[in-house]
């Protein structure tokens, strides 16, 4: 495959919330990229900071408390932090389009799904005459699954079961053709069953639409089945980049060690799972230092005092730990990191 | 392991009505639990999975009699639980104590921790002041906290903390049995191990026995001895937890296992996706209630409801497959094993 293009570019983006007790980083400087027609993954766990790039990415961050306060969302080399909300409302839906945890709460229930559905058509392309955006729905719904879509144009959000509101949230995401599709933890709210069903048509709307996916979630599983390549955020902060290959073989920050053996496996039986001391980190809690130290079995002097860098350990493998900086390439050369 | 079943419980149902119009006609019924037996035997963990809607959860409230089944018995340490009084109940429930899944809603906000878990020991009346006082603080030691704990509110815990005490006040009385419903599914990937390790140790140390109730496949896995499988109301499988995650025997738990995502690239597994969405409980297929859904359908299987039945040792199955009568291809399957 040839090289694809970035479509994408995150840039030292900085979110804060300004809350009555300080200012809380829930995005602190990260940097990635998305390219054309890929599927990137972002994990962690719960205010690490991933749905808050997705809304930053958006432009949705609620404002207050919440400000992107530094950085660069370039999307086809213009910055979407600077645009203007008027034309920020053009490129939501028609190039970038977002999907929600719980399909209830994100369809209205007030209206029907052919309501909705043609709702963004309308806004979109104005030149469609009525038949037109209902016949547009129609094959929209068809192309996600949903059996006997013209009588589903007719009926209300609470009629459907959780797996085909998921479905029609994706039929509303895609029927502008988008060329990212960001999913916020899409399969967290179903059932093993419907996640598999909806995790397979997300893949296979991938192919033939080419449409980019930034997938968020806390789920490894779901990660090795559907991404290519990996982002593993801690506290605000990206500890972790590579391929998803990579990743599970040779996972290298602590923290993403940590996670991958701390999952049961539904394949083998374990005596005790290996699990990572203490609490996940409020956002904003530690200030100093790196913000894993205080849970790595691997932490030395250097971990509490600095921060480190976004280190490249290969062509598209970064690991944020100082067990990798350059001195120090394996686990054995944490001597010679403190030495130096 | 001891040999006798300290939880046995035969032909359990809980009908819920539905009503309708302005004099609450009773418009017919979610068969919630439909008619489950299984017997969970002294210092084993029986996990209970299936998907939302399954009646895991009834039935876990029913073990407790937190609700009253519509029919059926429980029989527990050798005696009817169904037919108690509430008086008499509450004196049971000492040996049964429940966790539950949401540590943020199970624990009293204006209460303090000490108080949380010093109130099962005065329900019961165990113990005088001191020696509660003492419980207290050991306990939270026993489930990895501090003693100093004791004096702080729920809301200065983070979750893993507040399922631990959750654990703790489970503990309080020395039950013999646990129920434990989804104890891990709020908690983050790194806290549920911790949960899980913890659970696990205080199995050992106290001789407990667990009924684990959850969605997740992989954590039920870890930590039970016997799995069963529930789908609309009933008890589709139930066999040691080994036997079944490596041959399982009824296509929903075929299906089941085959949708939980792998954390592995390289694994790449022959997918079951079963088409559809799981049927209204209110108005349950005829038959077999997974056969609208299932791969195998015959035609008996849309009109007799299948029985649970012991096809391997251990390991029993509700599934016309794997009845004689069904057909020769059958046979030819049990004679293959």
């Amino acid at each position: 495959m040839a090289e694809k293009k970035t479509i994408l570019e995150v840039k030292d983006l900085q979110t804060t919330f300004f809350t009555d007790s300080g200012q809380v980083p829930a995005v602190d400087h990260i940097d990635f990229h998305l390219k054309e027609g890929e599927i990137l993954g972002i994990v962690g766990e719960s205010g690490c900071g991933k749905s808050v790039t997705s809304l930053s990415i958006m432009g949705l961050v609620p404002h207050p408390p919440g400000k992107i306060v530094g950085g660069e969302i370039l999307y086809g080399g213009v910055n979407l932090i600077e645009k203007k909300e008027q034309d920020m409302r053009k490129i939501r839906g028609n190039d970038i389009a977002m999907i929600f945890q719980e399909p209830m709460t994100s369809l209205n229930p007030l209206f029907t799904i052919g309501n909705q559905m043609t709702e963004a058509i309308r806004i979109h392309e104005r030149k469609l005459s009525k038949k037109e955006i209902e016949q547009k729905a129609i094959d929209m719904l068809k192309m996600v699954g949903l059996p006997r879509a013209t009588e589903l144009m007719k009926e209300y959000p609470h009629q459907l079961s959780g797996g085909m509101r998921q479905r029609v949230m994706i039929a509303m995401a895609l029927v502008c053709n988008p060329k990212i599709l960001i999913a916020d933890e899409p399969t967290t709210a179903l059932d093993v069953t419907i996640q598999a069903q909806i995790l397979n048509l997300m893949k296979d709307l991938n192919e033939r639409l080419h449409t980019a996916i930034l997938l968020i979630t806390h789920d490894l599983g779901v990660v090795a089945d559907v991404c290519e390549r990996v982002i593993v955020m801690y506290a605000g902060q990206i500890i972790e980049e590579a391929s998803t290959e990579t990743l599970f073989d040779q996972p290298q920050h602590p923290y993403t060690k940590g996670l991958i053996q701390s999952v049961p496996d539904l394949r083998e039986k374990r005596d005790r799972l290996y699990s990572i001391p203490g609490n996940v980190p409020r956002p904003g809690t530690i200030k100093q230092g790196c913000r894993f130290a205080a849970r790595c079995e691997f932490a030395f002097e250097r971990c509490r005092v600095e921060n480190p860098d976004l280190y490249a350990t290969s062509d598209a493998h970064r690991t944020r730990c100082f067990l990798y900086d350059g001195e120090g390439v394996e686990i054995n050369g944490r001597e010679s990191v403190a030495k130096s | 392991m001891a040999e006798n079943p300290l939880l046995k419980v035969e032909g359990l149902k809980k009908y819920f009505p539905i009503k309708k119009g302005p004099l609450g006609r009773v418009a017919g019924h979610v068969k919630a639990v439909d008619d489950v037996s299984f017997q969970v035997m002294e210092g084993e963990t029986l996990g209970i999975v299936g998907e939302s809607g399954c009646g895991k959860s009834t039935t876990g409230k029913l073990l407790m009699r937190l609700l009253s089944p519509t029919d059926g018995t429980i029989e527990f340490d050798g005696k009817d639980m169904t037919s108690l009084t509430n008086d008499e109940m509450r004196k049971v429930r000492r040996d049964i104590q429940m966790v539950f899944q949401d540590p943020y809603a199970s624990l009293n906000p204006r209460h303090s921790i000490a108080k949380i878990l010093e109130e099962p020991l005065i329900v019961h009346g165990i113990a005088s002041r001191k020696e509660r006082k003492e419980k207290v603080k050991e306990f939270l030691e026993v489930v990895g906290l501090s003693s100093y704990h004791a004096k702080r509110f729920p809301h200065q815990f983070s979750g893993g903390q507040r399922q631990r005490i959750g654990i703790a006040r489970a503990l309080m009385t020395n039950p013999k049995l646990i129920i434990a419903d989804e104890p891990v599914s709020a908690l983050d990937v790194s806290i549920q191990a911790q949960v899980l390790n913890l659970m696990q140790d205080l199995q050992k140390e106290f001789k407990l026995t667990y009924i684990f109730i959850a969605h997740d496949l992989s954590v039920v896995r870890h930590i039970s001895d016997r799995v069963g499988v529930m789908y609309l109301g009933k008890l589709v499988e139930i066999a040691d937890s080994e036997k079944l995650y490596e041959e399982p025997l009824h296509p929903y738990t075929q299906a089941l296992l085959s949708a939980v995502p792998i954390p592995d690239p390289h694994y790449k597994n022959e997918q079951i996706i079963i088409q559809g969405d799981i049927p209204n409980p209110a108005d349950p297929p005829s038959g077999c209630p997974f056969h609208t859904r299932c791969p195998f359908k015959m035609e008996i299987c849309t009109k007799v409801t299948p029985s649970l039945d012991e096809k391997r040792s251990g390991h029993s199955v509700a599934c016309h497959l794997y009845n004689d009568q069904a057909g020769n291809d059958i046979k030819q399957l049990e004679g293959s094993v």
